[in-house]
């Protein structure tokens, strides 16, 4: 199990070695950080001081090393539009973003499990034939469409529910939240509905599918036969084993919800880090995209990290393949 | 020629096919939805591209049915006075062929990377494969939304909207590889154990030959089963990079850059042009959904969950 942990974390540094690679070259092929720091009427002499001054004319690789010192240290560079470093500025946006994404999160469990569950036991019932059909066609909306098409409903026709922003936040220790204000809670609800519409019908489908090869099994049939009741066997035994693929599952779909939200934030205009990264595109900001790209990549990284483990704890067959 | 028609007739996926009403519906409106969309320059009342045909007066009319419609416009017009109707039509042409032709690149990304790790084996195996995992982990839309974020602030808008069409192709193809590559190195590990291979070793013909002539027409209906699912994939991806303003220009539209352009007037009261492009995107991509689904359980039932 050590050697397994530590093979996955040497991994992980690697992936974040080449996220880092990527970004530093971004910046080098397309930034300038002495235009970003100096007006038009700088000489180019002065300019090439800059240069030399800032170590801008060291070989790649010490500059490679160099971002990645500073990278450590949290610092990812200042962003050309905010005037501020840029892990700040993202850092500001964060909290917007990751209660989006936990409210959605809570809604997609609290969902498909129940419904999943349903459609697996009763496969043949008309109900849970309405819930295939509706998650495919579910799968095959886009979600900005759906975001749109709820602002259009419930915002525009209804005028019951705000149509973009985050409304009232309170700030605690330093985390603008949206979740003790009922203004704050009330724009909540169209992101979060629009984002996990994307995700439910995926998980309602995998976790129906996984539960119906589990009904199938020979420990299912002879819990049948001991005469269990079936509530037990349903909870205990079928949904217990159904919930290992559906881990490792979750975890890359957290990956499909972050990139999800940019499309979300932009149609509510969501002040959170995916609208950011947009704005931070529209405006050239190269130090502010190349900040977002890090801070997302470690993001995935840790929590594929921390899934990978959490499963090779949970299922030792993990660990024994890994290794041949 | 009739021989294969012949034999196609007889053959287990057409009988399948027949008896399932949801595969027979779905493929005749995908059927009717390319020719359409590859007629649209015939069929379209208009061309959305001709500028002298074009009248900013006639901008956000309703639909015909609706009071202020006019009977030109069936669908109504966009906010450049655009018919509706012709410019969907060429969106969806336009969307068509990206998302085929990603396909293709990424099937042929896939295909080579997934041969030369199934055949090979070892570290090969174990390096691309990392990849590959490593890049699906950060999913595929995150993947296509960076790389298209980078060629834009890399290229300027203006020459990116120029260049927009093989480069969302090549951005899409970078992005979904790797699914091909997993589909198509699990059948080679399946074949390359089987005699015939072993038996084209013996005669001494190089790996690349064996590996193209030999497995690869073994190995690829799995690839014909995916491939479904992936150009809706694709088809979305790219409506969701050009709703962000990452992909086609809203001067040579495709559906999602005119749902994205209709959205703006959305609380004026304009409807219509975010939900025609809308539904018609929703049809084409669910009815390959359900071909997909239908395909996937007729020809392989253990292909892959979800």
């Amino acid at each position: 199990m050590f050697a397994f942990v530590v093979r996955r974390i040497a991994q992980a540094v690697f992936v974040m070695l080449v996220i880092g690679l990527i970004g530093f070259s971004i910046k080098q092929q397309i930034g300038d950080p002495v235009r970003d720091i100096v007006g038009v009427s700088v000489s180019v002499a002065e300019r090439e001081a800059l240069r030399e001054q800032l170590g801008l004319n060291d070989p790649f690789l010490v500059q490679y090393g160099r971002f990645l010192k500073n990278a450590l240290h949290g610092d990812l560079g200042h962003s050309f539009f905010f005037k501020k470093p840029c892990l700040d500025v993202i850092l500001a946006k964060a909290p917007a973003t990751i209660e989006l994404v936990l409210v959605s999160s809570l809604m997609i469990v609290i969902l498909s499990i129940p419904v999943g569950m349903y459609a697996a036991i009763y496969p043949r019932r008309w109900l849970s034939r309405i819930i295939m059909g509706m998650s495919i066609v579910g799968v095959s909306i886009p979600v900005f469409l759906t975001a749109i098409l709820l602002i259009y409903l419930f915002s525009i026709q209804l005028n019951w529910l705000p149509s973009y922003g985050r409304g009232e936040t309170v700030a605690l220790w330093g985390w603008n939240s949206g979740f003790f204000t009922l203004d704050g809670l009330k724009h909540l609800i169209l992101p979060s509905v629009a984002l996990s519409s994307i995700m439910l019908p995926l998980f309602i489908r995998l976790i129906r599918s996984e539960m119906m090869e589990v009904l199938e099994t020979e420990y299912v049939k002879f819990a049948w036969a001991k005469g269990l009741h079936r509530w037990r066997i349903w909870l205990l035994h079928a949904f217990k084993n159904t919930l290992l693929p559906v881990i490792t599952v979750g975890g890359v779909q957290l990956g499909i919800l972050i990139a999800f939200t940019i499309l979300t934030e932009t149609v509510f205009q969501w002040q959170g880090m995916g609208f950011m990264f947009l704005e931070a595109v529209e405006r050239s900001d190269t130090s502010l995209l190349v900040a977002y790209i890090v801070f997302v990549g470690a993001l995935f990284v840790v929590v594929n990290t921390v899934v990978d483990v959490i499963y090779g704890l949970v299922n030792p067959t993990v660990r024994i393949t890994g290794r041949s | 020629m009739k021989h294969k028609w012949r034999r196609f007739q007889q053959s287990y996926v057409w009988y399948s096919f027949k008896r399932d009403p949801v595969a027979v519906a779905s493929f005749s409106v995908l059927f009717f939805l390319i020719v359409i969309a590859l007629l649209a320059p015939v069929i379209a009342p208009y061309n959305p591209y001709d500028m002298s045909v074009i009248d900013i007066m006639d901008a956000e009319l309703p639909p015909s049915w609706m009071e202020e419609g006019s009977r030109d416009f069936i669908f109504g017009t966009d906010i450049q006075g655009r018919d509706l109707l012709s410019t969907m039509l060429y969106g969806m042409r336009l969307s068509v062929f990206i998302g085929c032709g990603a396909v293709l690149l990424q099937a042929f990304i896939g295909i080579v990377i997934g041969l030369i790790s199934g055949y090979a084996g070892g570290k090969t195996d174990a390096i691309l494969m990392r990849i590959a995992d490593v890049q699906l982990s950060f999913s595929t839309l995150m993947v296509a939304i960076v790389i298209s974020a980078i060629f834009q602030v890399a290229f300027g808008v203006g020459q990116y909207e120029q260049m927009a069409v093989p480069l969302l192709i090549i951005i899409i193809g970078v992005a979904e590889w790797p699914q091909y590559a997993r589909t198509v190195r699990a059948s080679v590990l399946g074949e390359k154990k089987k005699e015939y291979v072993e038996a084209a070793r013996v005669i001494g013909l190089s790996p690349g030959r064996i590996m193209v002539g030999h497995i690869l027409p073994n190995a690829i209906s799995p690839v014909l089963v995916i491939s479904t699912i992936q150009v809706a994939n694709a088809v979305m991806s790219e409506a969701a990079l050009s709703f962000m303003g990452l992909g086609m220009p809203v001067t040579k539209p495709s559906l999602g850059s005119l749902i994205n352009s209709g959205f703006e007037y959305i609380f004026s009261g304009s409807w219509w042009i975010t939900l025609f492009p809308g539904v018609l995107l929703v049809v084409f991509v669910l009815v390959i959904n359900l071909l997909g689904d239908w395909l996937r359980d007729v020809m392989n039932p253990k292909l892959y969950k979800g």
